[in-house]
């Protein structure tokens, strides 16, 4: 963005310089940002389309898991009827994508590197109009607790896919899908654990910590790993996608999953 | 080591306008942004204004914008730019500008004079006041605060949107909000005031305060997201509310 007349209107009675000034490379951040968090929806909703390819036994991707209609081909929990026609995993997608969009570090993710409000810091925004997260759409963001509290309940399944996993048509045994699903578990359970909302409701909602300990202990170590909460919410975007290609392209026949015993 | 010359871009002007500056100056090595600044003053440009006091990051005062970026000048070495560049120096300009590089930033005394003071619950039967250090942890990150006021410069809510000045406390007042609200002998309640009239939700946790904090401050986590949650808790988390009712609990 070049000084132009506009940003003079934006600055009324500041009357120093307008324009944007800095000089490195504050572009890059946003650019990946589009090309991580874009390549992954694209996927995500070009595999959710799919309906095939998501299981091989003992291996359900995480894009259909919980997989909760009787049309799917490894039925979790049998809670929706035969009249559920459409693929199964948009049953559960929009629980994990509530949880992202409504996240707080995606939150800053995307009004940087989509919105542009701003792109970086002390570049200006692109609108001139602001309401911030005061107004409608964006003050349901404020429900984004609930979408983790089903979150939660959407890694309990993913755990037990994991552990599924062992469970080979021939017995208990162990091969790379095993490991996929069971390090994709983890990482978003560390995504999950080290959320906000997480912090808040375990302990930081409470003045005086002292008085509860195990809160107080809860929460300090939610702390801890809410510094690297961004860390976490990429790394778990990149292996629950990971995920599902691996399972997708065992199930293709692409590829041949190695047992390990 | 030998010295560096530089050319030193300075913003010129005051509330009826200005304009950039070019000063060339030799820097030895070790010299930070303020030390140029101050060579040009004495050298090239007597009537150069520019505010400082310590000179050692603790005073807040010679807050500006080098290459388009808010920092404290006299924190910002020259060897971070390599010799032979143009540095181009600016005032802040989410304030408005008094002369060169010296802004007025009795916005950020205004929105300061607006938080609701301290109020302790009553002193023990011993006279005295007890607090956990576990409980006084969180508060005593953001008594780090040395008011420099990037962190309200930089804040695009205002920087880019002055109309919303009128309601909008920053990232700076955000942070001493929340360590009253997170004092353990604290018993107000500046929920409603943050949520409705100091426009905790016009920030959209972007974390450029964060970004240039020169305390290291986790403005955004720390404070700006917890009083958020705070506020859901209070006004957009019927289930809590229901909860709380039922428990009796606060
Ligand atoms: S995180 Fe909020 S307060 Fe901090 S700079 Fe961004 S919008 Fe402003
Ligand atoms: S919070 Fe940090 S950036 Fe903001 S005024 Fe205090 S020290 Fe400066
Ligand atoms: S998941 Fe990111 S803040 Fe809750
Ligand atoms: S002069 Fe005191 S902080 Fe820079």
């Amino acid at each position: 963005m070049s000084p132009n007349g506009s940003l003079e209107a934006r600055y009324p009675g500041t009357a120093g310089p307008t324009g944007m000034l800095r000089r490195d490379a504050w572009w890059v951040e946003p650019l990946l940002t589009v090309l991580g968090l874009g390549g992954f929806v694209v996927y995500a909703t070009w595999a959710g389309f799919q309906n095939a390819f998501y299981f091989v036994d003992p291996y359900l991707s995480p894009f259909y898991s919980p997989c909760l209609s009787s049309n799917c081909e490894h039925v979790s929990l049998p809670l929706i009827g035969r009249w559920w026609n459409l693929s199964p995993a948009f049953l559960v997608l929009w629980i994990p994508g509530g949880f992202r969009l409504t996240c707080y570090y995606y939150r800053k993710a995307y009004y940087r590197s989509f919105w542009w409000a701003p792109p970086a810091c002390a570049v200006p925004d692109v609108r001139t109009g602001y309401s911030g997260e005061t107004a409608f759409p964006l003050i349901l963001q404020n429900i984004h607790r609930y979408f983790f509290y089903l979150a939660t309940g959407v890694l309990v399944f993913l755990w037990w896919d994991a552990l599924e996993a062992f469970r080979f048509p021939d017995g208990f045994g162990m091969g790379v899908g095993t490991l996929v699903l069971l390090v994709n578990a983890v990482l978003l359970s560390l995504y999950s654990v080290s959320c906000h909302s997480c912090r808040h409701l375990c302990g930081g909602r409470l003045d005086v910590l002292s008085k509860a300990p195990t809160r107080y202990k809860a929460w300090s170590l939610i702390s801890k790993l809410n510094e690297h909460h961004m860390f976490y919410a990429w790394i778990s975007l990149f292996g629950v996608a990971f995920a599902d290609v691996y399972v997708r392209l065992v199930a293709m026949g692409v590829i041949r999953d190695i047992r390990f015993f | 080591m030998a010295a560096s010359e530089y050319t030193m871009r300075i913003w010129r002007g005051d509330a009826s306008g200005g304009a950039f500056c070019d000063y060339r100056v030799s820097v030895e090595p070790g010299m930070v942004v303020l030390d140029a600044i101050h060579r040009v003053q004495a050298t090239q440009a007597n009537d150069l204004a520019v505010r400082w006091n310590c000179k050692a990051g603790k005073c807040g005062s010679c807050s500006a914008e080098v290459n388009g970026r808010p920092r404290l000048t006299c924190m910002t070495r020259m060897e971070l730019f390599p010799p032979g560049e143009t540095i181009t120096v600016t005032p802040m300009r989410t304030f408005p500008l008094i002369r060169d590089l010296v802004t007025d930033v009795s916005f950020n005394f205004g929105t300061a004079k607006q938080v609701p003071p301290f109020q302790p619950k009553p002193k023990e039967p011993d006279g005295t006041y007890r607090m956990q250090q576990e409980d006084i942890d969180r508060v005593q990150e953001f008594h780090k605060c040395i008011e420099c006021f990037l962190c309200q410069n930089v804040c695009h809510v205002i920087r880019d949107h002055p109309e919303h000045k009128k309601h909008f406390a920053g990232p700076r007042m955000f942070v001493r909000y929340a360590a009253l609200e997170m004092h353990p002998l604290d018993t107000d309640n500046r929920l409603e005031l943050l949520k409705e009239k100091m426009g905790l939700e016009l920030c959209n946790i972007t974390k450029c305060c964060t970004e240039v904090c020169p305390e290291s401050i986790h403005i955004t986590d720390n404070a700006i997201i917890p009083l958020k949650e705070r506020v859901v808790d209070a006004y957009y988390d019927p289930l809590a509310r229901v909860f709380r009712k039922l428990t009796g609990t606060r």
